[in-house]
């Protein structure tokens, strides 16, 4: 019955979900690679899991802004959403190539 | 020496908080001239906007001003022990670039292991204050660095006003807002730490970590992703600025925690604290001082706990909504809870018990059990502004905001929201931990302030409505007919002289204000203005007498002695040894490094044979005791000389308290024990003091801090040399002789 209700959601929407899961998937890749390799130099591997961890997170959030079934986000424009979205993943990828090393 | 209080030195009062704009608008344009009232009648909301606006201006001038006092005084220079370094290392910043500042290992502390300044200090005020001043150099104004630092605190407490004034909009209306921006510009227990010259993180701070606050409220009641990015901001700041700012990392989990159990956990909330955590962790960790302990260290533990149990609360709301089956719904969520709970639980335990999350380090530890540090690290517990709070000190620092915070919460409660949710948690720890550390009532200041506001703005609004509801007279309602309404008319009747009583309770409130005004600018000028490194006293006449030696000393040391000199001393002169004296010292006042600051301690308490092999292992050419047994001056070493004992005989157990104490007593005279009367601290200290005559009618040798004759006057030092004595004998320097040649 979950699949049936997830069938119905608006296309846009399953597009962000499928983004958002294709970040954790790549985290998870990293968390595996890092438990075969060793984690140095950490600050590496915290920047890369954290891009990932931080991308899926502003997607649920994108995700939560545009859906119009939300009742607290009514009145915010789909434009204003994605804006503050790409906004957000700037601010995020600048600090991870800093962090990167 | 204590200064006399003194009457003549009240700043302005601040103008006391409006009642409703318009009426007092309008009285006032009434009584202008009619033509010019023509061209000035504005609408009611331009005048609202013009009073908030010249309040707002006033209050910002006066939280600058109120701060100036030692400037006006003295002179215009750095306070205290802190801010020496920050000036030194500000110094170093602007003359040598950001990239050296960064990078920079000074050798010229804690010798002979040197520090890493680069990666053990919060850089967000060298920066602050080195961008100040180069945008007043670029506007063409040849400041000194030192000026920019002396007035960076005051100019950011002003900020702070303003985005108190933000804050209290947020959380109440924009008249609560007013009267809170009012409450923070005199506070004490924010003047305490941000006055002129006390160039110390906690200026900055403050700032940072309301101005954090108020973005993430302003987050959580939008809900806009954009918010959430300036908060994250917000926080990389305070990062940057204090360690304080554990604070903030811890409170704003517990907040959350707080919503998700009383009910009101909503998809703004969801965005707001994951975009602020994920992002402001990142920016944490790019300050090499935090590092990694974001992901490492148990006291950030609680965030990243939070942040996953939000992704399982938006799970499970997610999956309710798409089943729209209750049965099925909770059986699932059974099943996520005990999974996700055994799983957590799992996490926590094997991070702990493996190492790889640290646990809380002795500092903040401290604040949960007041009584670890006594018993375990006697530095931190030596600090005098780390002693729990007395509440003589709660009623020096806030006045009558003491009895208004309890006034705040009842109206807080009253009216719950997301945002007064937050003030309340907020002010509720905040006090709890200034009851612990006298030095962190400085964080519940703004709090307090806030809340009190609130009590402060609900309360005179509610009686100006009064006063400005038209009172029925007895007549009118005598003349409806039937008894019914008779008795309906006698229960609409306002209560007899409500309009008097409103009017005597707002004169009363007003009053309470006044008051508040007046002892916060006279606490300013008595208590919190001196710069502990000039001191000044009254003189027989009356006259004013400065005593200036330590800077008379420093300069001495660096004027007379070769520039490769080691200094000892106790770690509470480092800084401002090596910013005023330019020389290298042995301990300074970072006391990162237990075991060097046991071994100077080890050497103050020993006999001088002993410390002079210490004083040879560690390269010592000058020794510097702080002695103010001539002037009465009783932070001295002697003073402090029972910690030195302590924390060089936690490290060397040959040291023991008890050989110093005579019964349990410290004493300095004749009955003193042997160890105390010939230690090189007491020799020091004491050197050609039986000669002296300090007071008329007491023999020579009186000291006049510890009030008594001391009890060792034939002082004679095998291995040091008097260098210097200040003309008030308070700072004194030896020069440790080079070893005798063999023949």
């Amino acid at each position: 019955s979950l699949t049936k209700a997830y069938a119905a959601t608006p296309t846009n929407l399953k597009i962000i979900d499928l983004y958002v899961v294709f970040a954790v998937a790549t985290a998870l890749v990293q968390v595996v690679y890092m438990g075969i390799v060793g984690s140095f130099p950490f600050n590496s591997f915290l920047s890369g899991v954290l891009s990932c961890i931080g991308t899926a997170v502003l997607g649920v959030c994108l995700r939560i802004q545009v859906n119009k079934d939300n009742k607290e986000f009514k009145d915010l424009p789909p434009e204003r959403a994605f804006a503050d979205f790409v906004l957000c993943n700037l601010v995020l990828h600048l600090v991870i190539m800093n962090f990167l090393g | 020496p204590r200064p006399a209080p003194r009457a003549d030195e009240t700043l302005a009062q601040i103008p006391p908080p409006r009642p409703p704009m318009a009426a007092a608008a309008s009285t006032m344009l009434e009584s202008l001239p009619a033509p010019l009232l023509r061209a000035l009648r504005l609408k009611t909301k331009q005048q609202e906007l013009l009073l908030r606006v010249s309040a707002l201006a006033l209050i910002y001038v006066l939280a600058f001003a109120v701060r100036l006092f030692s400037v006006l005084r003295y002179e215009s220079m750095i306070h205290e022990f802190d801010p020496y370094f920050n000036y030194r290392t500000t110094l170093y910043l602007t003359e040598h670039g950001y990239s050296e500042f960064w990078n920079w290992f000074d050798h010229e502390s804690w010798y002979p292991l040197g520090r890493v300044v680069g990666g053990t200090l919060f850089p967000g005020l060298m920066v602050t204050a080195a961008l100040l001043h180069r945008l007043l150099r670029a506007l063409s104004l040849a400041v000194h660095i030192r000026e920019v630092c002396v007035l960076t605190a005051p100019f950011f407490a002003a900020n702070t006003t303003l985005v108190a004034y933000a804050f209290g909009r947020e959380i109440w209306d924009s008249g609560a807002g007013l009267v809170a921006a009012a409450l923070i510009a005199v506070c004490p227990g924010y003047i305490s730490r941000s006055v002129a010259g006390s160039y110390d993180n906690e200026g900055v701070a403050i700032f940072a970590l309301l101005l954090t606050f108020y973005l993430f409220v302003r987050a959580v009641n939008t809900g806009s992703l954009a918010w959430s990015l300036a908060a994250a901001f917000g926080y990389f700041y305070m990062v940057s600025a204090w360690g304080g700012y554990v604070f903030i990392i811890n409170l704003l989990p517990l907040y959350v925690l707080v919503l998700l159990v009383t009910g009101r956990y909503s998809q703004r909330l969801y965005v707001a604290y994951n975009c602020t955590y994920v992002l402001g962790m990142l920016l944490g960790m790019q300050i090499r001082f935090v590092g990694f302990q974001h992901v490492q260290s148990g006291e950030h533990m609680a965030a990243m706990g939070v942040f996953f149990l939000l992704q399982v609360f938006f799970f499970l709301d997610w999956v309710k909504y798409m089943l729209n089956d209750v049965k099925l719904f909770k059986s699932f969520l059974r099943i996520t809870l005990t999974c996700v709970i055994s799983v957590g639980t799992l996490a926590l335990g094997i991070g702990t018990a493996s190492g790889y999350i640290s646990p809380w380090t002795g500092r903040f530890y401290s604040l949960l059990d007041p009584t670890y540090a006594k018993d375990h690290i006697p530095i931190i517990a030596s600090v005098s502004e780390h002693q729990p709070t007395a509440w003589s000190s709660f009623m020096f620092d806030f006045h009558i905001l003491l009895f208004l915070f309890p006034a705040g919460l009842y109206f807080c409660f009253k009216r719950l929201s997301d945002a007064t949710i937050f003030i309340v948690m907020y002010g509720l720890t905040s006090m709890y931990f200034a009851g612990v550390m006298v030095r962190l009532i400085l964080v519940a200041a703004p709090a307090v302030c806030l809340i009190s506001a609130i009590a402060v703005s609900a309360t005179i609004k509610n009686l100006t409505t009064l006063i400005r509801s038209k009172s029925k007279s007895p007549q009118t309602t005598g003349k409806t007919t039937g008894s019914k309404a008779a008795a309906k008319g006698a229960v609409d009747q306002p209560l007899p002289f409500q309009h008097n009583v409103a009017v005597a309770l707002l004169l009363g409130a007003f009053y309470l204000l006044s008051r508040y005004a007046i002892h916060c600018t006279w606490v300013t000028s008595e208590a919190y203005s001196s710069p502990s490194i000039v001191l000044s006293a009254r003189g027989h006449n009356g006259g004013r007498v400065i005593f200036d030696d330590y800077r008379e000393a420093y300069y001495w040391l660096r004027q007379n002695t070769p520039t490769d000199a080691k200094i000892m001393s106790w770690w509470d002169y480092g800084y401002q040894i090596t910013a005023m004296g330019n020389r290298t010292v042995i301990v300074d006042n970072n006391t990162w490094n237990n075991t060097h600051i046991a071994t100077v301690g080890r050497a103050m308490s020993s006999y001088e044979d002993e410390a002079y092999e210490i004083m040879q292992s560690l390269d010592v050419n000058y020794v510097l005791v702080v002695f103010g047994g001539v002037t009465g001056y009783s932070s001295d070493d002697i003073n402090k000389f029972l910690w030195m004992v302590r924390i060089g005989g936690g490290v060397f157990p040959v040291i023991k308290e008890p050989d110093y104490l005579v019964n349990g007593e410290y004493r300095v005279d004749k009955g003193a024990s042997p160890k105390m009367l010939n230690c090189l601290m007491y020799k020091l200290c004491y050197y050609r003091f039986g000669e002296l005559t300090t007071e008329y009618g007491k023999p020579p040798g009186y000291d006049r801090v510890r009030g008594v004759e001391i009890g060792n006057k034939d002082i004679k030092l095998e291995y040091l040399e008097e260098a210097f004595t200040t003309s008030n004998w308070i700072v004194r320097i030896y020069k440790v002789k080079p070893p005798k040649n063999r023949s």
